[in-house]
């Protein structure tokens, strides 16, 4: 979902801002480096740059790639968190299932506030389980998952609007028994 | 005013509503399906939300969807632009129990619209002149015979519980209208299980004239004058124009101002429509339906009469008074627009796929509403238009020499358009004349035909 500052009156983006002089250096060395994607994540953020398609891009400025800036808060993630910018965690693994949005609403990550979540990372789901319930226009929509395995990560926030195919969970698919 | 605004919809009509809010300083919200990712109202909006899959009825009308987009986005109103949700009325009852505004007019009215038989009725009983028909199903030769008297021939004997042409006749003379009745009503009887047929007198050459109306939500509602919509194949236009060629001063004023009246009367508020069939013979108008929406030709209105009809639609949907909002407008000068779609101009085959090249003309008097660019890509899952050209002028034959001069000088390559079709009608003498009724385009179809 795509939220964008105007000039004439910066709109609070839903996490902590990024400082747009260390985004700037980071477009600066992508260039420099020919490089098409970028991602950093610290224990308080991260960042995730990806030059658009120059064929599938608008010309506006063509010296110029558009990127596109995908920035929130890392993961709920069991794993370490990186402790230097140099251990960015790496594109997603091909061989995980994402979980995507069917609908457009609110995410919720537990039954009711203050609840326990349905899922967290590491944990085993059978097919049909619920992982999370999205809200939309009122009704609880529970979201099950399609595949067994484990929980490797999860995309989204506790009360985070979510668009159709927003990520929200990647599973490692368990081998067939 | 409105905090923030979502747009329903899609393509050149996305961007511009988003024209017209970002004039007025409302943040705006796209909505967008897969297939629409890299479109410009997109690019553009403040925020986005993609709202499904390249299915129209899995996206741009599936009103959960939309209105869970605009209860995160959290805005106040939503315009549904025309198509899609525009004339559903059910959708703008959902925006108001949400406490969103629907841009448009009330839930009452649009399915009052909607509903062709009553919006007919309602129309005919608030004062505006139907086509003259038999008053319901005929039952019988003999009413038949009375009733084709009272009408007058030439006439059209029509399925009541049908259409596509089964059951159909037409009728010129008296001595035609017996055996005509009963054949049409076997065939009906076949085709949908119901011999039920009515009369209706038949407009042999029928110029399609439609009112741009536009009204507060505070009962005041006015005409900005006529669109002739006559350039049409398979009742899709293809060339709207303002003024009307047929059209005289004293016919447009009464009309318009009986229009006004009739839409008034029915609490009619927004942006509006109100179509006509024009008899060449008796040079009557006789009324055919409302749109209640924004219309794709909308700025051939906005060409000769300096009104802003969309920022007047967001205005007059957050209270504002007609009069403060559209005053007393100048009409001056000629429009013209051409249709541009992405289909082969010979056999109107759909030409969906990248373009490769854009170039849009400019110059004095041209105005192109698109949301195409180069290396767009024309999706196959919605309509065709890929542009709309518009050209202004102090006359007819100046706003026709600039549409030529445009139509040249447009470059579009990938996909195939209707330009050179549109180039062909604009050189044809009847077109140049003024002289033209529905079937005009009947004349190219023979040749595609061959």
């Amino acid at each position: 979902m795509k939220r964008k500052d105007k000039k004439s009156g910066a709109r609070q983006l839903r996490h902590s801002r990024p400082d747009l002089r260390e985004v700037s250096e980071i477009l600066d060395f992508m260039e420099e480096h020919g490089l098409e994607e970028f991602e950093y994540e610290n224990s308080n953020i991260r960042i995730r740059l990806r030059k658009r398609q120059s064929n599938a891009g608008i010309p506006f400025h063509p010296a110029h790639p558009v990127p596109e800036i995908v920035v929130s808060h890392p993961a709920a993630s069991s794993a370490p968190a990186p402790d230097s910018a140099n251990s960015a965690p790496g594109p997603i693994d091909e061989n995980l299932h994402v979980i995507k949005s069917p609908i457009v609403g609110t995410f919720y990550s537990s039954a009711t506030p203050g609840a326990d979540a349905f899922v967290r990372p590491g944990d085993h789901v059978e097919a049909g389980r619920v992982l999370c319930i999205i809200e939309a226009m009122k009704l609880m929509n529970e979201i099950e998952a399609d595949v067994a395995g484990e929980v490797m990560r999860v995309f989204v926030e506790n009360g985070q609007p979510v668009e159709y195919g927003e990520p929200l969970f990647a599973i490692h698919p368990s081998r067939k028994q | 005013m409105f905090r923030k605004i979502l747009i329903a919809n899609r393509g050149e009509i996305a961007l511009r509503v988003l024209c017209a809010c970002q004039e007025l300083g409302i943040p705006t919200v796209a909505v967008y399906s897969e297939a629409d990712r890299n479109s410009l109202h997109v690019r553009f909006a403040d925020e986005a939300v993609c709202i499904g899959p390249p299915r129209s009825s899995e996206s741009y009308l599936n009103i959960p969807h939309v209105i869970s987009a605009a209860e995160i986005t959290n805005v106040d109103a939503i315009h549904p632009g025309y198509g899609f949700l525009s004339e559903n009325a059910n959708f703008a009852e959902v925006c108001e129990a949400s406490h969103i505004t629907f841009i448009g007019p009330s839930p009452e009215v649009i399915r009052m619209m909607g509903e062709k038989d009553r919006a007919r009725r309602e129309m005919s009983a608030a004062g505006l002149p139907i086509i003259p028909g038999s008053p319901g199903v005929v039952p019988d030769e003999d009413t038949a015979l009375k009733l084709a008297g009272e009408i007058g021939y030439p006439l059209l004997i029509k399925a009541a519980e049908g259409g596509g042409g089964r059951g159909m006749r037409v009728v010129h003379k008296k001595e035609e209208l017996i055996p005509a009745f009963q054949t049409a009503r076997n065939e009906s009887q076949q085709a949908f299980g119901s011999a039920n047929v009515y009369l209706e007198k038949l407009i042999e050459h029928p110029r399609h004239i439609e009112f741009q109306v536009i009204g507060d939500r505070h009962g005041k509602v006015m005409h900005l004058r006529e669109r002739e919509c006559s350039i049409q194949r398979r009742h899709q236009k293809i060339i709207e124009e303002s003024p009307s060629p047929a059209l005289d001063a004293k016919t447009r004023d009464e009309m318009g101002a009986r229009v006004a009246k009739a839409l008034s009367k029915i609490g009619y508020s927004s942006a509006g429509t109100v179509e006509f069939l024009r008899d060449e013979v008796s040079g009557k108008l006789y009324f055919i339906e409302v749109n209640a929406r924004i219309q794709v030709e909308h700025p051939v209105t906005e060409m000769i009469s300096g009104v802003d009809l969309v920022k007047a639609q967001i205005r007059l949907a957050a209270g504002e008074k007609l009069d403060a909002v559209v005053g007393k407008p100048h009409f001056h000068g000629h429009a013209i627009e051409c249709r541009i779609n992405a289909e082969d101009p010979d056999t109107f085959a759909p030409s969906a796929g990248r373009i490769t090249a854009f170039r849009v003309p400019g110059g004095p008097g041209i105005r192109v509403d698109t949301a195409m660019y180069s290396e767009a890509v024309v999706p196959p899952y919605y309509d065709s238009l890929v542009a709309k050209i518009i050209s202004f002028g102090d006359d007819r034959p100046e706003a026709i020499a600039r549409m030529s001069r445009a139509l040249d000088q447009f470059v579009i390559e990938g996909i195939k358009t209707s330009i050179p079709l549109h180039k062909k009608i604009l050189e044809d003498p009847d077109f140049i004349a003024g002289k033209f009724d529905t079937h005009f385009l009947d004349r190219y179809e023979a040749v595609a035909a061959r």
